[in-house]
Parts: C-alpha cells; structure tokens; sequence
C-alpha cells in the first residue's frame, strides 16, 4: 500500500529551507534574509554567500531583526528572517505581533530547529509551544513541512505569498520521501494515504511516522487514512471534516505540546461542527530535555508506536 | 492671494487639535504630544520629501517616517491631517469605534501617513533600520525618519537597533528623541535614569546633537544638518529638548498629562491659550 513513499534518504529540512531560500532568491532579486548569528544552523550561508547585499547579519538580538524586517516588508522587499524556533517566537513574540501580523508586513519568519529534536541543547532551545504562539496571531500563516523536498517547496511557496507566513522547521536528518518539485499549495492538506477506520493527521516530522504506523495498523487489519496538514493555519476544514466524516475516529499527531497544537485546532473544529473522537499524540504540558533526537521522540511518545495506540483508542471511543 | 500660514501658526493649531481631540475622546495621551508638536511641524511643513496626496506605504521615491512612540498619535494625526493626507474631519473620529484613527497608530483600516502599526514602545527604529536597508539596496537617497520618546528608550531594543545602524551604517536615518524628561510615573531621571543620553548615542557609533526642540529655526538647522552630513556613515540622532505639555501652562513640565485627557473646563482653558490659526476641525 505505501510502496509509494520510499525514503530517498535521510535529509534534515533545514536544508530544505537553505535550498529553497537560494533558490527563491535566484528568482526574485526583491528577497532578503535576515539572520541572528546562526547563519549555518538555518543553512542560509548559501544566500549569503550568493547575494551577500541581501543577506542582513544581524548579530545576537532578535527583536532588531523582526523589526528590520517589518521595515524591509513595508518598504518593498520580501525579507526571510531565520534563526532557532524559539527565538523566533517565544523570545520575540511581541514583535512578532505589532509589527508583523498586525502590521499585515510581508514577512517571512523562518523558525528552524523547532520541537524537541533540536536534541541534546536541551529544553531553553527546544520550544514545544511556537505553533500554538503563531497560530493565535490573526493574519498569520502557519506551516510546518514534513521533509526535505516539502520544506524546499514551501520556501518557494511562500516566497510567492504576500502576507506574513511562519515556516517551521527542524535540525535532525529525517526521511526524505515527498516527491522533489511537488508543488507546495498553502492551506491545502495532502492526502497521502486513504482509509476507512480512522484518520490520522499529521504534520512536521511526525509525517513519517504516521506512514509507519499507518503499514503497522494495515497489517493488523485496520485501514488508516493519513493526512499531511503541511499548512497548520489555514487550516483546510473541508480536509479534516470529509475524513472524519469518512472514518469516525481521529488521531493527530505533532512535535508540539497538545495545548496550542494542530491537534487542538483539529479537536475544536470537530468538537464545532462533527464530534468524532479525537487522540492526540503530542507532549502533554512539560518542557524537553537533553538528548538524542530519535531517543526524544521515543521517550515523548512521539513515534508509530504511539500513533497506533492513538489509532486503536480512538477506533475503540467510535 | 492667502499668505501661507507660518510654522507656528501650524503648530498653535496642531496643538488645538490636539487637545480637543484627547478631550472628545475622553481619553489619550497631550503631554509628550504638546512636546513634540514643534519638532513635527518643523518636520512635515518644512523638512520632509514627501506627498501627502499620493501616498504610499512603500515610501518609495520619498522620505519615510515613522512614529515609534506610538502613544503621540494625536500630534501625528493632526500633523498628517493638516499636511493633506486625509480630511482634517476625521480628527474627530480619534479613538471612537470603528475609526481609522485608532488609539496607537494601526495600517489596518488603512490610513495614509502610518506604515506600521507602533504603541508597543521601542520597536520603531528597528523598523527605520529595514526601510533604510531597502533604500540602500535600491540606491534611493531618501530620508528615514523616527521619532521616540525618551523614556522608550528604557526599552533594550532600541539599542540593539542603534547597534545595528551604526553597523551596517546606515547614515539616512534620521532619529529624534522628544526629550522631555517624563514618563508615566514621573521624571524619566527618577523612574530609570538614562544618565548621559548624548554619550549613549555617540558611544553607539551615532552622530548626536542636542538640539532646543521648541525653536523652529533650531530645528530646522539641525534636520539640515543632519541631513548634509548623510554621507559620514552614521545615523543621526537628535536629541530634541522639549517640555512635556508645552503651550499649555497647566500640562506643562509634569508627567501628570502623559495619558489624562482634559474636561471640558479644562479644555477651555487650554484653547485660551492656544490661537487658532487654520481653522478647527
């Protein structure tokens, strides 16, 4: 059944996103990108390297950034400013607010390095609230892309958008399986594999193994319907509610804490319109620690294994 | 033929406005608008590149300016009003349901003369960086202009920018500071003292003036000044000396009137000492 979504190899999406930003620069002379001192973990020493007029070093001091780049925005430019997810966020969350969203600023805020796989720096660098912080911002896109391909294509998706966007991303190599050049539409949900016993949504990292536990379910002789929500917010409504619809139980699945989430966003809208049963596999209310990524995930419940627990529990409450 | 009217006769009225404007409203901020209104008017009667009539948010082709201390919106929309930029009516709308002219400056319903929202204090000259930034990769020799408080500059952000445009040298930046000395809950001194606010500046890589910011003809000499000195390399930072209230003997000097609309006797004891000049709105 997934024959279909092969590993290409294990690439981490931050690379997805250096190679995109190259890319979108090559095409519109207007980008710019902006970064806080971390220029290679976000990978953008390519930009910089290529276009270093357009690449805005910005020192230790984020606040500054998402200011400079509201200004670049309102001027005419389409600026990309990158650093580690919670500083994007967290740390600038009231920046991020006056002069990006509500300022309705061409911003692209690229939030690397986000979830609990950022690893072994520990709980001050992995922040496990960014997409909830992000989401209630009005006028805010949300996306969080699965691998390398999908993170390149959304890089040359939103370069294309006018409007501020929040592209998040991660540092660990991951598989790599959507097609390469697949066009990334925003707010539109990818449907990867069909079902009729429960929907599993996911998105960010935990796509891939949602593809695990969907062939795991499979031979256990359930059928699982998987959705990629690529694009958190806007939400794509009619997505979610056909499936669940179809199916009648529901799993969602994030490197996130529930509160905030995309499950929780999915779980308000079903609990509005189409009560169904929902189970989320997410970190319920603590902050990460040190570690290696795959063994964070593991000890956060964020894996197959714990999707089809999700899947069953949730069949079982239909 | 009409004689144009002079910079103080604009800055009498603005000053009007301005009262009458936070007294309908009931609410909003006069003292650190009373303060600015000169080195505004000097501003935008006198100094700025700009075209009210065909006004863009992208500022291209023009100066730029920026309200960073977005509680003197007020002044700011008075002074955008009386320049043309929209109907000097709708200074009644300040603060009311609906209105353009919302609180703190917002794009939102699209009012000409804002091009981001401000209110939320020391994220102004960041904001001038990125525009000063564009201008420079678009080889355009215009102005940006900023106005800040002096107690915003409490706000760390304001000297990571100041970091950032003497460091990327960002010489068209033209900041103002209304120096008033007051914040809400008293003198500036007293609250958190800046200490010697020049040398900050000039410390910062900042070409730095002090300058009496309710002398028109002072403050007009240093816009040009600063202004002929674009090509040193160092965004310029003027230090403009003013007085909370100024005009208006009972808001004068305290920190008192930072966010206190005036009564209706009140107000018109201001007006009294306040000539109309333009025409109220």
């Amino acid at each position: 059944m997934n024959e279909k979504y092969i590993n290409t190899g294990n690439k981490d999406t931050r690379s997805g996103f250096g190679a995109g930003l190259l890319e979108a620069g090559r095409k519109n002379p207007e980008i710019v990108a902006l970064c806080a001192d971390l220029t290679g973990s976000l990978k953008m020493d390519a930009f910089a390297a290529e276009f270093p007029e357009r690449f805005i070093q910005c020192g230790i001091a984020e606040a500054n950034m998402i200011g400079t780049a509201a200004g670049l925005a309102v001027s005419g430019k389409i600026p990309f400013a990158g650093s580690f997810a919670e500083f994007v966020t967290g740390r600038v969350y009231d920046q991020v607010r006056q002069v990006v969203a509500y300022s309705h600023t061409n911003v692209k805020i690229c939030a690397s390095h986000a979830g609990i796989t950022l690893g072994e720096d520990g709980a001050t660098h992995q922040t496990m609230e960014d997409t909830g912080l992000m989401r209630m911002l009005p006028n805010l896109t949300v996306i969080n892309p699965c691998d390398y391909n999908q993170t390149m294509a959304a890089t040359l998706a939103i370069a294309e958008y006018e409007g501020p966007v929040y592209l998040r991303f991660g540092r660990p190599s991951v598989p790599n399986f959507t097609p390469a050049g697949q066009k990334f539409e925003i707010g539109k949900a990818l449907t990867l594999i069909e079902g009729s016993d429960v929907t599993i949504f996911a998105t960010g990292h935990l796509v891939w193994e949602a593809i695990v536990a969907a062939e795991i379910l499979e031979k256990e002789g359930i059928s699982a319907e998987l959705i990629n929500i690529h694009t958190i917010k806007p939400l794509d409504k009619k997505a979610v509610l056909e499936s669940a619809a179809k199916t009648g139980a529901v799993v969602t699945a994030e490197e996130h804490l529930i509160a905030g989430g995309m499950g929780e966003l999915i779980a308000g809208l079903l609990a509005r319109e189409l009560p169904k049963p929902v189970e989320f596999v997410a970190v319920d209310d603590l902050f990460g620690q040190s570690g290696e990524p795959s063994e964070l995930m593991k000890v956060y419940g964020l894996d197959a294994e714990n999707i089809v627990k999700a899947a069953k529990k949730a069949i079982g409450r239909k | 033929m009409e004689q144009k009217p002079t910079l103080r006769e604009i800055s009498s009225q603005i000053r009007r406005d301005i009262v009458r404007m936070v007294n309908m409203a009931g609410s909003g901020h006069p003292g650190g608008s009373l303060s600015s209104t000169d080195l505004l008017t000097v501003l935008f009667f006198d100094q700025l590149n700009h075209s009210p009539k065909s006004w863009r948010r992208d500022g291209k082709g023009k100066d730029i300016f920026f309200l960073s201390a977005g509680h003197l919106s007020p002044v700011f929309y008075s002074v955008l009003a009386r320049s043309g930029y929209f109907p000097v009516s709708e200074l009644a709308t300040f603060r009311k349901l609906g209105s353009r002219l919302q609180g703190h400056p917002s794009i939102e319903r699209g009012l000409p003369g804002v091009h981001v929202a401000s209110g939320s204090l020391g994220q102004g000259l960041s904001v001038a960086c990125g525009a000063a930034i564009t201008k420079m990769l678009n080889g355009e020799k215009n102005f940006i202009y900023v106005l800040m408080g002096d107690g915003e500059s409490e706000e760390g952000q304001v000297w990571e920018a100041a970091m950032f445009a003497a460091h990327h040298k960002l010489d068209r930046i033209i900041a103002v500071t209304d120096w008033n000395g007051q914040q809400i809950d008293g003198p500036v001194s007293k609250i958190m003292n800046l200490g010697n606010l020049e040398a900050k500046w000039n410390a910062f890589g900042w070409e730095t003036s002090v300058v009496d910011g309710h002398n028109l003809e002072a403050i007009a000499e240093a816009y040009r000044s600063a202004k002929a000195n674009s090509g040193n390399g160092k965004p310029k930072m003027l230090l403009m000396k003013t007085e909370m209230g100024q005009d208006v003997d009972f808001m004068q000097g305290t920190h008192q009137w930072h966010g206190k609309a005036p009564n209706k006797e009140q107000t018109e004891v201001a007006l009294k000492q306040l000539k109309e000049t333009l025409g109220d709105f």
